[in-house]
C-alpha cells in the first residue's frame, strides 16, 4: 500500500497560556475538565488517522467539537500543540516558513464556510489570486482562472464582484480558487453550511461530479450527518476534540462505536445509505432464487424487488459472480430493526 | 419609595446632583477671587503665594482649596520648556560634517536631526512647488549656487496653469470619470482666473508632501500596531490624547524643534494627521474576517503578500476613511500652520481675516475648499479603481490619457508662448495669472458685508447684546461659580455611575490634571463655550437629522452636504460668521455651532439608519403611528450611535472654540495663541493643548463607556 497522503499521530491542540507545559505533564492522558479548570481549552484531543490518496475523509461533529481546529492543524493555520502530522511523508510541524508556503502554493487548496473571497477583486481575480501569489504571469494566471470559471459553471460572471453573487455562486468561486493551483490535497471547511438546502444539495452533487473527475485527497468538514453520509469514503465523528469513531458510512450506521455516534445514526434512513454488500451474507445458501442483485446497489433501489421474493436473493459482484446472498427478512430487519431497540 | 426601587439609577443621579449643588452653595466665593484677565497672571503681585518644585518657581493666587486647587502642576510647562531647550541646545553634542563650510562642526544631536529633517522636507516641498511654479532651489540642491550662476538657463520654468488645469482634469477623468474631470477643470480654472494661482500651488505643494507622508506613516504604524501588541499598547495613549488635542496646540513645541516655515508645517501636519490614520488602519485590519486571512495563507501568501494583497485591500473601506481624514487635517493645517510661516492660501486667508477683508478671505477660503474636495474625491476614486483584463486595446487606446496629456503639454506651452507675444504689458495671463491681478469678487463681498451691516446693524446688534448679556454671561458666571471640589465630585460621581470604579479613576485623573494646572478658570471658560455650542448643535443636528431621515432623498442629500462641509478647513468657518457678527464671542459660538452640527446631524441619520429593517416592519405591524415608532423604537435603538455623534460634536466644538481665540476669546485658546509668539511658549502651549485634550477625553470616556454598556444591553453589534 502506498504511503498515506495525510497522516496524523496523536495530534493535540490546546488553547491557553500554559498549554504546552500542561500537555507534557498530562503525559498523553488529557482530560478536558482538568484542563479547563487551569484555563486551557482542549480543541483536538489525541487525533490519529490516515488519509490515503484519492480518499475523501469527512470529519463530522457539532459546533465546538474541534473539527475545524483539527483541519487548521493539518493545514497548519494553527500550530498543533503536540503530536506529529505528515503530509506525503513530510513532517508538517518541522517545515520552516518558506517550505510551508511552498507546500501551500503547490499542494493544498482550501474552501471556507463563509467563502472568504477578497471583496476588492472580481471573480476572475479572486480565482487567479493564488496563481499570482505564486508568481505566475498575469496573462497565464488569468487564462487558467478562466478555465476554472468554466469548470465551476460561472462563465459570463467572471467580471462580477463577490458582493454581486449569490451564496452558492460565491462558494463556486471559493471552490474554483482552491482548485486553481491544482492541489493534491483539498480541504473543505463546512463549504455548504451557509447555503440554502436546495442550493446545498445542488452543490453537493456538483462537488461529487468534480471529485469524480479530479480524484483529489480530501478532508471535508461538516456538521451535517446526512451530508457526511452522502459524500464520504470514510467518516470521522468528533466530540469534544476526540474522534469518537472513524469508519466507513456503512459501519458507522450499522455498528456505532459509542452512544454519541448511535444517536446520530438513529434517524438515518438506512436503506438510503447502506449497500447490499453491507448487509448480505457472505456464504451462499442452497435455497437461492432466480433474482440477482449487484452488491453495489443501494438497498432502497432494490428493496422492493427483494421483498417480493420468497426465496433468498443472490448477490453478485461486477463480474456477475455470486459473492453472497440476502433474504427479504434481512432487508426488513435492516430498515426497521435498528429503531425498535431504541424506543 | 416605589419609584426609588424602580429606578435606582435615577435616584443615584439625583443624589449626585444634590451633593454637587450642596457643595456649590456651601463653598463661598472667596473675597479676593476675581476672574483674572490674561496679562495679570504673569505680573508679580505681593498677594501671590509661591512654591518651588524641581527648581522652578511657581507663583499663584492662593484660595481655599475647596474653591480652587493650587496650581501644583505649574512647574510642568516651565520644565517641559527647559527640557526642550536642553535637548535642542546642549544634549549630546557631536561632530558633524558641514557641506557648505567643508569642516566639522559641533552640534547637539537633536538639533542636527531636526535640521536634517527640515532640510529634507524643504527639499520635497520645493521640488513640487518648483515644478508647479518654477524656481531654482531644486537644481541648486543637486548642484551649487555657483553652477546656477554659470548656467542661468537651468532654472525650472514652472508649468503654465493651462497645463496643470488640463492635466488634473485628465487625471480626474482617468480616476473618476467625466463628472470629476469637469469639476477639476472648473475649480482649477476658477483658481487661476481669480488670481489665486500662486498661493494655491504653494498650498498644493505643501499638501502633496504632507498627505502622502502622513498616509504612509499612518499606514505603517497602523500595520505595526496590528502585528505587535506591544507597539499598540505604546501607541494607544498617545493616539487617544492626539485625537482630542487641538491642532493649534501642537504648533508651539514644533516651532521650537523645527523652526518657522513650510517644513515645520509639514511635520506638524504629520503629527496631527497620523494618529487618526493609525486608528482607522488598525480598526480596518481588525475587522478583516479571520477566514479571509486564512484563505490568503492557504493561497500561499508570505507575510508581505498577506498584508499588501489581502489585509490592506480588504480593510480598504476604513483605510479610505483614514485617507479622507488625512486630507481634511492637511487642509485644516494648511491654514493653521500659516501662524508659523507656511506660505500659501492659508497665509492669505489669515492676513485677510486680520485686515477684516472678508471678501478676500472668502476667496482664499473657497480656493482651499475647492482643492480639498478635489483631492478628497480623487483619492476616493483612485482607491476604487478597477483593472480590466479583457480589454483588447491597441497602443493608442491603452495610452490615450498619457498621449492626451502630451498634447496638452505642447498646447499649453504654445499657448504660453503666444501669450507672451500677445500680452505685452508684462503679465502673461496664459502662463500664470499673477496674484491680485485676476478677477476679484472681494469688493463685491465686502460691499455685501457693509450692506448687511448697514441694513441689519440694529437687529444684529440687538441679537448680539441679548445673547451675550442674557445668555452667555450668566452661563459663564455659573460655570466660574463652580468650586473645584464640587466639579470634581460631579465628574467623578458621573464616572462611577456610568462606568464603575475604573471609569471614575480615569476621569478623576484627567480632571485633577486640569485642576492642578494654572489654567482651571480658563478651562472652565472653554468648557462653557463648548457646552453652549454642543447643546445648540445637538438640538439642531438631532432635529435636522431626524427630519431628513424621513425621506430617502433628503437623507442622502444631507449626508452629502455633511461630507462637503466636513472637507472645509475649520478656519474657513470663521469667515462668514465674522462677516455677519464681527469680532465677538457670538461669532465664535456660531462658528462652533455650525462646525459641530455636522457630526451631530450625520450620526443621527446614520444611527437611525442602523435600526434593523425587521424592527421597522414589526413596529408597523403592531400598528404604531409614525411618532410612536420614532420615539419607542427608533430613538432608543439609535441612541448609542447618536451618542457617538455627541462625542464627535464635543471634539469638533472644542477645536473650534480653541481656534476662536483668533477672533478673541478668554479661554485656553487665547493662551495657546499667546504662547505662539512667546519664546518660552513651547511648554505652555503643550500643557494647554493637553488640558484641552483632557477636557475632550473626560467626555469621551464617559460617553464611550455608556455607549458600550448600552449596546451590550440592547445586544447591538
Amino acid at each position: 500500500m502506498s504511503e498515506p497522503v495525510i497522516k496524523c499521530q496523536s495530534v493535540y491542540k490546546i488553547f491557553g497560556a500554559n498549554a504546552e507545559r500542561m500537555l507534557k505533564e498530562a503525559n498523553g492522558n488529557v482530560d478536558a475538565k482538568t484542563f479547563q479548570e487551569n484555563g486551557c481549552i482542549v480543541g483536538v484531543n489525541n487525533a490519529s488517522f490516515e488519509v490515503s490518496k484519492g480518499e475523501m475523509l469527512v470529519v463530522m461533529g457539532l459546533s465546538g467539537s474541534g473539527k475545524s481546529t483539527l483541519l487548521r492543524c493539518i493545514s497548519r493555520l494553527t500550530d498543533a500543540t503536540g503530536g506529529k502530522i505528515f503530509i506525503e511523508g513530510q513532517d508538517l510541524l518541522n517545515l520552516n516558513n518558506k517550505e510551508l508556503i511552498d507546500l501551500r502554493r503547490n499542494k493544498m487548496g482550501m474552501v471556507f464556510q463563509s467563502f472568504a473571497l477578497l471583496p476588492h477583486k472580481t471573480v476572475l481575480e479572486n480565482i487567479a489570486f493564488p496563481l499570482q501569489i505564486k508568481g505566475i504571469k498575469t496573462e497565464d494566471s488569468i487564462n487558467k482562472a478562466m478555465d476554472m470559471v468554466k469548470l465551476v459553471g460561472l462563465d459570463g460572471r467572471e467580471n462580477y464582484f463577490p458582493r454581486e453573487l449569490s451564496g452558492g455562486q460565491q462558494q463556486r468561486v471559493g471552490i474554483a480558487r482552491s482548485l486553481a493551483v491544482e492541489p493534491d490535497i483539498w480541504f473543505l471547511d463546512e463549504p455548504f453550511s451557509a447555503l440554502d438546502p436546495l442550493i446545498r444539495k445542488e452543490m453537493q452533487d456538483e462537488f461529487l461530479r468534480l471529485q469524480e473527475k479530479l480524484q483529489k485527497t480530501i478532508m471535508f468538514i461538516t456538521h451535517d450527518f446526512d451530508e457526511a453520509l452522502k459524500l464520504a469514503d470514510r467518516i470521522a465523528i468528533m466530540k469534544d476534540g476526540i474522534i469518537e469513531q472513524l469508519d466507513t458510512p456503512a459501519n458507522i450506521v450499522l455498528k456505532p462505536a459509542t452512544e454519541y455516534v448511535r444517536k446520530f445514526t438513529e434517524e438515518v434512513p438506512r436503506e438510503k445509505v447502506l449497500l447490499i454488500q453491507d448487509v448480505m451474507d457472505e456464504k451462499t445458501s442452497s435455497d437461492i432464487g432466480d433474482l440477482k442483485v449487484s452488491k453495489d446497489e443501494i438497498i432502497e433501489n432494490v428493496a422492493e424487488k427483494i421483498l417480493t421474493q420468497e426465496k433468498t436473493v443472490a448477490v453478485t459482484d461486477s463480474n456477475n459472480n455470486v459473492v453472497g446472498s440476502i433474504n427479504p427478512a434481512k432487508i426488513i430487519n435492516t430498515v426497521f430493526g435498528g429503531r425498535k431497540n431504541n424506543n | 419609595m416605589e419609584i426609588l426601587k424602580k429606578y435606582p439609577k435615577l435616584f443615584q443621579w439625583l443624589f449626585l446632583l444634590v451633593v454637587f449643588f450642596a457643595l456649590c452653595f456651601a463653598i463661598d466665593v472667596p473675597e479676593t477671587y476675581k476672574f483674572i484677565r490674561g496679562q495679570a497672571e504673569f505680573i508679580k503681585d505681593p498677594n501671590q503665594s509661591a512654591f518651588v518644585f524641581l527648581g522652578k518657581e511657581v507663583r499663584y493666587y492662593a484660595f481655599d482649596v475647596f474653591w480652587r486647587l493650587p496650581p501644583l502642576l505649574g512647574w510642568l510647562p516651565i520644565w517641559i520648556n527647559d527640557s526642550l531647550f536642553f535637548l535642542m541646545n546642549d544634549w549630546m553634542p557631536m561632530e558633524f560634517w558641514n557641506e557648505d563650510t567643508q569642516e566639522y562642526k559641533t552640534r547637539p544631536l537633536v538639533l542636527q536631526i531636526t535640521r536634517n529633517l527640515t532640510a529634507f522636507m524643504t527639499f520635497l516641498i520645493e521640488l513640487i512647488r518648483e515644478i508647479l511654479l518654477g524656481g531654482l532651489e531644486t537644481i541648486v540642491a543637486f548642484t551649487s549656487w555657483d553652477w546656477i550662476d554659470a548656467n542661468p538657463w537651468a532654472e525650472l520654468p514652472g508649468l503654465p496653469w493651462t497645463i496643470v488645469a488640463a492635466g488634473s482634469a485628465i487625471l480626474a477623468y482617468k480616476l473618476g470619470g467625466k463628472g470629476l474631470a469637469i469639476y477639476a477643470l472648473l475649480s482649477m480654472t476658477y483658481i487661476s482666473i481669480f488670481g489665486q494661482w500662486k498661493p494655491s500651488m504653494q498650498t498644493l505643494s505643501f499638501i502633496l508632501v504632507a498627505a502622502p507622508l502622513s498616509f504612509i506613516f499612518g499606514l505603517g504604524l497602523g500595520v505595526a500596531a496590528f502585528k505587535s501588541k506591544r507597539v499598540e499598547k505604546a501607541l494607544y495613549p498617545i493616539l487617544l490624547v492626539m485625537q482630542t488635542m487641538p491642532q493649534y496646540a501642537v504648533l508651539v513645541p514644533a516651532l521650537v524643534l523645527f523652526g518657522v516655515g513650510d517644513h515645520a508645517a509639514v511635520i506638524i501636519t504629520m503629527i496631527v494627521a497620523v494618529p487618526p490614520m493609525i486608528l482607522l488602519t488598525l480598526l480596518g485590519l481588525r475587522a478583516v474576517p479571520p477566514e479571509v486571512i486564512e484563505a490568503g495563507r492557504m493561497s500561499g501568501c508570505n507575510n508581505w503578500q498577506l498584508m499588501s494583497k489581502v489585509l490592506i485591500p480588504t480593510a480598504r473601506r476604513d483605510i479610505l476613511i483614514g485617507v479622507n481624514q488625512v486630507i481634511m487635517v492637511c487642509f485644516s493645517m494648511a491654514v493653521i500652520s500659516a501662524f508659523i510661516g507656511a506660505k500659501g492660501l492659508g497665509f492669505n486667508l489669515l492676513l485677510a481675516l486680520n485686515q477684516l477683508n472678508i471678501g478676500l478671505a472668502l476667496e482664499a477660503g473657497l480656493c482651499i475648499s475647492l482643492i480639498a474636495i478635489l483631492l478628497d474625491k480623487m483619492s476616493l476614486a483612485w482607491a476604487n479603481k478597477q483593472v480590466d483584463y479583457f480589454g483588447n486595446l491597441n497602443f493608442f487606446q491603452r495610452n490615450k490619457n498619457s498621449l492626451f496629456f502630451g498634447v496638452v503639454v505642447i498646447a499649453g506651452i504654445l499657448l504660453a508662448y503666444f501669450g507672451s507675444i500677445y500680452f505685452k504689458d508684462g503679465y502673461n495671463y496664459l502662463f500664470e495669472v499673477p496674484h491680485n491681478k485676476g478677477i476679484s469678487t472681494a469688493g463685491f463681498w465686502n460691499k455685501g458685508v457693509d450692506w448687511i451691516f448697514d441694513t441689519f446693524f440694529v437687529y444684529i446688534k440687538a441679537f448680539n447684546t441679548w445673547l451675550i448679556v442674557d445668555v452667555l454671561q450668566p452661563m459663564r458666571a455659573l460655570y466660574l461659580r463652580m468650586p473645584a471640589i464640587a466639579t470634581l465630585v460631579l465628574v467623578v460621581g458621573a464616572g462611577y455611575l456610568i462606568g464603575g470604579i475604573r471609569s471614575a479613576l480615569v476621569v478623576c485623573g484627567l480632571t485633577l490634571f486640569i485642576a492642578l494646572s494654572p489654567w482651571w478658570d480658563r478651562a472652565l471658560v472653554t468648557t462653557y463655550m463648548a457646552t453652549f455650542g454642543v447643546l445648540v448643535s445637538c438640538a439642531i443636528g438631532f432635529t435636522v437629522g431626524t427630519l431628513c431621515f424621513q425621506n430617502k432623498h433628503s437623507r442622502n442629500f444631507m449626508l452629502n452636504v455633511c461630507d462637503i462641509f466636513q472637507t472645509f478647513p475649520s478656519f474657513v468657518y470663521l469667515i462668514p460668521v465674522m462677516m455677519l457678527f464681527g469680532i465677538t464671542d457670538t461669532s465664535v459660538l456660531i462658528a462652533v455651532i455650525v462646525y459641530a452640527t455636522i457630526p451631530a446631524t450625520r450620526y443621527t441619520i446614520e444611527g437611525l439608519r442602523s435600526v434593523p429593517a425587521g424592527l421597522h416592519d414589526a413596529a408597523t405591524m403592531s400598528g404604531v403611528t409614525k411618532f410612536q415608532r420614532l420615539f419607542k423604537i427608533e430613538f432608543p435603538l439609535a441612541f448609542p450611535h447618536m451618542m457617538l455623534g455627541l462625542n464627535q460634536t464635543i471634539v469638533f466644538a472644542l477645536f473650534m472654540v480653541i481656534i476662536g481665540a483668533f477672533i478673541g476669546t478668554e479661554d485656553l485658546g487665547q493662551y495657546i495663541l499667546k504662547a505662539l509668539s512667546d519664546k518660552n511658549g513651547a511648554g505652555i502651549g503643550l500643557t494647554l493643548g493637553i488640558c484641552v485634550a483632557f477636557i475632550g477625553l473626560i467626555f469621551d470616556n464617559l460617553i464611550r463607556t455608556w455607549v458600550d454598556k448600552r449596546k451590550k444591553h440592547l445586544g447591538i453589534d
